[in-house]
């Protein structure tokens, strides 16, 4: 049986991600932490984040039309307390978040957050995830 | 009617011009784009001006003037450059009204912390540098009779500030003091959320500072911060956020091989010990007060009091009379004096909230009260208001471990010294913490036993400056508000002078 997904994309994020990457090439997502425009879900060129030994990869996002997934990356400590919810990439009105890709287009990435359910977390709860060493 | 009228209204202490270009070498220069982008107060969620969209040619622009000033400006006396910090400071002390205005309707907050906290502090940040550079000194050491190690304070050159929304002028000025006070010239850009507040202000004191000195470059991150940040061009970067774009900065500066100062955040404790209760005296009349300061400046404040640890002989007690201190927060349009709590500076802030109320609830955390958006009909009913929330549950739960950057505070229950202090450390950040006690002892212990930069004890959020403020762990690098602050801002020149007129003898 396969695991569970711990990061999923509502529709409308699909979309914007699709306009971002015809913008800018292939993408990548790494979750802020912290004060300002933290706890937003940071949206980057594939690679101009570096991620090491210090990061967990919790999913990877295949969306229809796109040629790549869009790895979604977390620093470990911040997924020790995120660990026991699924999220989901969804999409605001707004602006800023540091340097994530969405801002010109008055949009802004946003988590929202759910309880796995107790049939999902026993498969996830002991099963690794991979770090970016 | 409010008690000041709304900035571009008849009788209003400001008017903001239409449009903003940016700040370069002592005037406005239009963006290299021609674009400009829309900004918003959140009082009414309505577009009050629009602003130069920036982008790395702006940035270069703005280096170039920053390099063509610093030499002069680096060479200037400490006395000339602490007059002209002092003449900034009468200068706001004097439209304090207006800058305090100015603010609030850029960023939504109650003009009475603008008024009496943000722009009076800023003001002081301006006035303790000056007097910091002024008594600054190098040093003299006599190595041995005939060697002397000289050490003389140089300025660093051209430094890049990134500012962050919620206390646009306050942080900016946090920022800008030392490193102008140290002989450096800056090119800084504002958050997009909140970027003319900052411009309003350079309008009043622009006469003061040679052109070139302070550049401000406005823009959305990714085209202007990104720029500024990789620049090989800029000698040092400050910046205040979150801890993704730190990385990223630090990630570039050290492509660079230059230093960073970070501010990213906390998710601070305030801890109430049981003897807070002893007496229903002014003392925990200030305990009660010192719990509601997460509704201060709408929670949108790295050091919010956001996890409340309340001990359990007193919990609740405790919680029913804060509980009723919390209800009392009179929110409304932010531009009265009597307005507690205002606007959150975003609508994405908004629905970060209001996100994180949702997962709360879903976690199982009780809302004691608040838990919603507050609709303040009228001409408010467009803006972006969260009713003062407050959460009971335990720390592993995700309200509890991020900063959700709103009036939100999620209180626990602790047993005992240990127990707190183990709650107290159970988090990613170490930037602020509250302690209330009227056990001096017990208050010294816990102190020094938070692993946070700022622990308040018997007090919260109380920034004066010379009290050195900046994080431990995840909530980032330096220290900001004290004089120490200046070696951020400079370099050390060593001059080893040997005055011996004899060989050593090796060749």
């Amino acid at each position: 049986m396969s695991l569970p997904s711990r990061v999923d994309y509502s529709p409308e994020a699909a979309e914007l991600l699709l306009k971002l990457t015809k913008i800018n090439g292939p993408l990548m997502f790494h979750q802020s932490g912290g004060c300002c425009d933290g706890s937003s879900p940071m949206c980057y060129l594939k690679g101009e984040f570096r991620v090491g030994g210090s990061d967990v990869l919790i999913g990877e996002l295949v969306i229809p039309r796109m040629n790549e997934p869009v790895e979604v990356w977390m620093s470990a400590t911040q997924f020790e307390y995120w660990k026991h919810t699924h999220l989901t990439i969804d999409v605001v009105d707004g602006r800023g978040g540091g340097f994530s890709l969405e801002s010109p287009e008055g949009k802004r990435f946003l988590i929202r957050s759910r309880l796995f359910s107790d049939v999902e977390w026993a498969l996830l709860e002991n099963s690794p995830v991979q770090t970016g060493a | 009617m409010t008690d000041f009228i709304a900035p571009g209204q008849p009788g209003s202490k400001v008017t903001y011009a239409s449009r903003y270009d940016h700040w370069i070498n002592g005037e406005y220069v239009k963006p290299d784009s021609g674009q400009y982008f829309e900004n918003v107060t959140p009082v009414t969620g309505k577009v009050f001006c629009e602003v130069a969209r920036g982008n790395a040619k702006d940035i270069d622009k703005a280096l170039d003037a920053a390099h063509a000033a610093a030499p002069a400006w680096g060479k200037t006396s400490a006395t000339e450059r602490a007059i002209i910090l002092n003449k900034i400071a009468d200068r706001m002390e004097a439209n304090v009204e207006a800058i305090a205005v100015a603010e609030t309707w850029e960023n939504g907050k109650p003009v009475r912390e603008a008024l009496y906290v943000d722009i009076p502090l800023a003001i002081d940040h301006f006035r303790y540098f000056a007097a910091a550079i002024r008594a600054q000194e190098g040093s003299a050491g006599e190595l041995d009779n005939d060697t002397v190690a000289y050490h003389f304070h140089e300025p660093l050159g051209v430094v890049g500030q990134i500012i962050p929304w919620n206390f646009p002028i306050l942080m900016a000025v946090w920022k800008l003091a030392p490193a102008i006070a140290a002989g450096n010239c800056v090119v800084l850009k504002p958050a997009e959320q909140t970027p003319v507040s900052i411009l309003f202000l350079m309008d009043i004191i622009k006469d003061l500072l040679p052109p070139g000195v302070v550049n401000i470059v406005n823009g959305f991150g990714v085209e202007a911060g990104k720029p500024l940040a990789s620049s090989p061009r800029i000698a040092k970067i400050a910046f205040t956020g979150e801890t993704t774009t730190g990385r990223l900065i630090m990630q570039y500066a050290s492509e660079n091989i230059i230093p960073v100062s970070l501010e990213l955040g906390g998710k601070s404790p305030n801890i109430f010990f049981n003897d807070v209760a002893a007496e229903n005296d002014a003392f925990y009349d200030k305990a009660l007060e010192g719990f509601t300061m997460f509704a201060v400046n709408q929670g949108e404040v790295c050091t919010c009091p956001s996890r409340g640890l309340v001990e359990a002989k007193i919990y609740d007690k405790f919680m029913g009379d804060v509980t009723a201190r919390t209800k009392a927060i009179k929110m409304g349009n932010p531009l009265d004096l009597s307005t507690m709590m205002g606007a959150q500076a975003s609508t994405d802030q908004l629905e970060k909230i209001l996100s994180y109320l949702d997962i709360g609830k879903k976690e199982g955390a009780k809302v004691i009260t608040g838990g919603e958006r507050a609709d303040l009909g009228g001409e408010l009913a467009g803006g972006y208001y969260v009713m003062p929330t407050i959460f009971e549950g335990n720390n592993k739960m995700r309200i509890f471990q991020e900063e959700i950057f709103g009036p939100v505070v999620s209180v626990t229950k602790f047993d005992g010294f240990d127990n707190a202090m183990e709650i107290a450390n159970d988090t990613l950040y170490g930037l602020g913490a509250g302690v209330w006690t009227r056990d001096m002892n017990t208050a010294y212990r816990a102190g020094r036993a938070i692993q946070a930069g700022r622990v308040w004890t018997n007090c919260y959020h109380a920034y004066p400056a010379g009290a050195a403020f900046g994080g431990y762990k995840a909530s980032g690098i330096g220290r900001e508000n004290h004089k120490m602050m200046l070696d951020h801002y400079q370099q050390t020149k060593n001059l080893l002078v040997s005055y011996s007129p004899n060989k050593l003898g090796f060749f």
